[in-house]
């Protein structure tokens, strides 16, 4: 895994996957930074964790059900409130369809 | 300067109308108004309304356990009033449309929020450096940071600008903060107080909790936020005992557990573990019998911590997209995948990218069994260790940070360097148990600085934590001493 420093080509693909717009002198400084850190956690692996089922969270609690009633919702205006920008009952966005190829990786 | 500055002298001070609460209150904002501009706790102040709450619990319309005393929130908590910033960009104008289960408490109970404080963005951190606005001074020594990630919140009740305050704790952010600021802090068990309301960082480590002077001031406090809320399906539906009702009175039989791998650890400040070493003998003066327990994954409790948080953080703050809420760029975009890209590199620091890109990194196809899956396993031998040295101790006793307070700057430069003050305190989280911190020393210098005590107790323990920390409290006058904030 991490014995090798993350490049600076990973962190740019990351940065993408992360929906981060980064110009190239803060993917440079995260390249560092991130091989650093991750050079760090790779700790993790001198652990024999053989037969361990991981823990995803602490308590032992599972599915937690309830009655599915209909209860009010938060009203339109309130939804709305924060939006950068809004068109009625819609938040609005710029055109979606025809840019160019969704980068999803 | 606050006639009453503890939260429980100060209620029974209101209740008893030696003071009135606008009076409290404006005493409150006075202090705010000399004192704020050399600490910058605050994000945000609601005088006003403050005095509004004040007024209503002076002419009997508003009662409860916390009627009429002075409170400040952490700025990740939403408030229908004012604006949710959690110190970030992000956020700076947002107003949440509710609020969080926990103020809807505090303000059933009578409290008067004064404002909302500082924290690393995104509680994202241990100094409140990272926020986006301000860096919270320590009131010890205005040159030194306050902790963090619940800086403000700390900062905010050590200068005597509130009487209490909340904060949220994911790794150490209540305790590291209380540690530095001299003052009480406890991270409740996961599930014991509902974290609805509360801006999500990393969702299975995240707990809301008190700030006081003193131990009792936090009980109170835990009689009235901790309970099942139907809003958070983690919260635990299990019978919330009187805090306060037993605190007083000393455990006997009591154990206290000291792990070997926590004598260890590098980078301990000799005052820190001389302080710790005397808290310990008083404990045995009272008569505790040290109990040596081993938690030997310890060493891999940050990797993990800081594997799972970014984790968790990346999922999470996938919500600020620029088009539900939150900042939008004003620049052009040619399509929806720049605008989210562009919104979130603007609206996010340094610190929380680094996190979301650490956790997307290491949820991403290739690398996460070798790190997600992997520290989730290890979060299991953190519990398994937890539960193994509870079954021969009481209490678990150890530094709450390794080092006092240190200077603003010192540790921005290198995040790992950062990472590592929270040796203590983060496997707490992992684990999901309780923990808390209270004063237990000074440091020696000119402007001395306080030393905290980390106890660490099993879920839902919280009860005879705060007796066994009380227990200590009795016997010491450290939670007694003020910064002197005319002289420094």
């Amino acid at each position: 895994m991490a014995e090798q420093k993350i490049t600076l080509d990973q962190v740019r693909h990351v940065a993408k996957l992360s929906r981060l717009a980064l110009d190239e002198s803060r993917l440079e400084k995260f390249s560092v930074q991130l091989g650093s850190i991750l050079e760090y956690v790779a700790k993790i692996s001198e652990v024999n964790v053989t037969g361990i089922e991981p823990m995803a969270q602490a308590l032992p609690m599972h599915n937690v059900f309830r009655e599915d009633i209909v209860e009010p919702s938060l009203p339109l205006e309130k939804v709305l409130q924060n939006a950068p920008d809004a068109d009625g009952p819609f938040f609005k966005v710029p055109k979606i369809i025809g840019g160019e190829e969704d980068s999803a990786g | 300067m606050l006639a009453y500055d503890t939260l429980l002298a100060a209620r029974d001070a209101v209740r008893s109308k030696k003071i009135s609460s606008v009076e409290l209150t404006r005493q409150a904002l006075d202090r705010i108004d000399k004192i704020e501009p050399r600490i910058l706790a605050f994000n945000s102040l609601f005088a006003d309304r403050a005095l509004e709450q004040a007024k209503d619990v002076d002419a009997g319309k508003r009662t409860g356990p916390l009627a009429g005393v002075p409170i400040a929130l952490k700025d990740n908590l939403c408030t229908s009033h004012g604006t949710t910033t959690c110190s970030s960009r992000m956020l700076e104008n947002f107003r949440a449309p509710y609020d969080a289960t926990i103020v809807k408490k505090l303000e059933a109970a009578g409290a008067v929020i004064v404002g909302k404080t500082n924290l690393d963005e995104f509680a994202m951190g241990s100094s409140t450096e990272n926020s986006a606005f301000k860096t919270t001074r320590n009131p010890w020594d205005t040159a030194r940071v306050p902790g963090g990630s619940s800086g403000g919140s700390a900062a905010a009740l050590a200068a005597g600008m509130c009487c209490a305050s909340i904060g949220s704790d994911t790794g150490g952010s209540i305790r590291q903060p209380a540690s530095l600021c001299g003052v009480v802090g406890l991270k409740p068990t996961y599930g014991r107080v509902s974290r609805y309301g509360l801006v999500a960082f990393a969702s299975s480590l995240d707990q809301i909790g008190p700030f006081g002077w003193n131990v009792p001031d936090c009980a109170l406090l835990m009689n009235v936020i901790s309970g099942r809320d139907p809003k958070d399906a983690t919260s635990v539906d299990q019978a919330v005992p009187d805090y306060l009702k037993q605190l007083d009175e000393p455990l006997k039989g009591l154990r206290i557990g000291i792990a070997r791998e926590y004598q260890l650890a590098a980078g301990m400040d000799p005052q820190v573990k001389s302080a710790v070493d005397a808290a310990t003998k008083k404990y045995q003066e009272l008569g505790a019998q040290l109990v040596d327990v081993s938690l030997p994954h310890t060493e891999y409790g940050i990797a993990a911590y800081y594997v799972i948080a970014p984790c968790e953080a990346s999922s999470n703050l996938a919500r600020y997209d620029g088009v539900h809420f939150g900042h939008r760029t004003k620049d052009p975009v040619k399509d929806i995948i720049e605008l989210f890209s562009k919104s979130r590199a603007e609206g996010f620091g340094e610190e929380v990218q680094r996190r979301i890109m650490i956790g997307t990194y290491a949820l991403s196809s290739g690398y996460y069994d070798a790190y997600y899956l992997r520290a989730l396993k290890i979060r299991a031998l953190i519990k398994r260790d937890f539960d193994q040295a509870f079954e021969k101790c009481d209490v678990i006793l150890c530094p709450t940070s390794p080092t006092p307070a240190f200077k603003a700057g010192e540790k921005t430069g290198d995040p790992l360097q950062m990472y590592l003050c929270d040796v203590f305190t983060v496997t707490c989280n992992i684990a999901g148990i309780a923990g808390i911190s209270l004063p237990c020393g000074f440091t020696t210098g000119p402007k001395p600085l306080p030393i905290g005590l980390q106890l660490l107790g099993p879920t839902f323990g919280e009860e005879k934590l705060l007796r066994i920390a009380r227990m200590y409290e009795l016997t010491t006058d450290w939670h007694k001493r003020r910064p002197s904030l005319e002289t420094n």
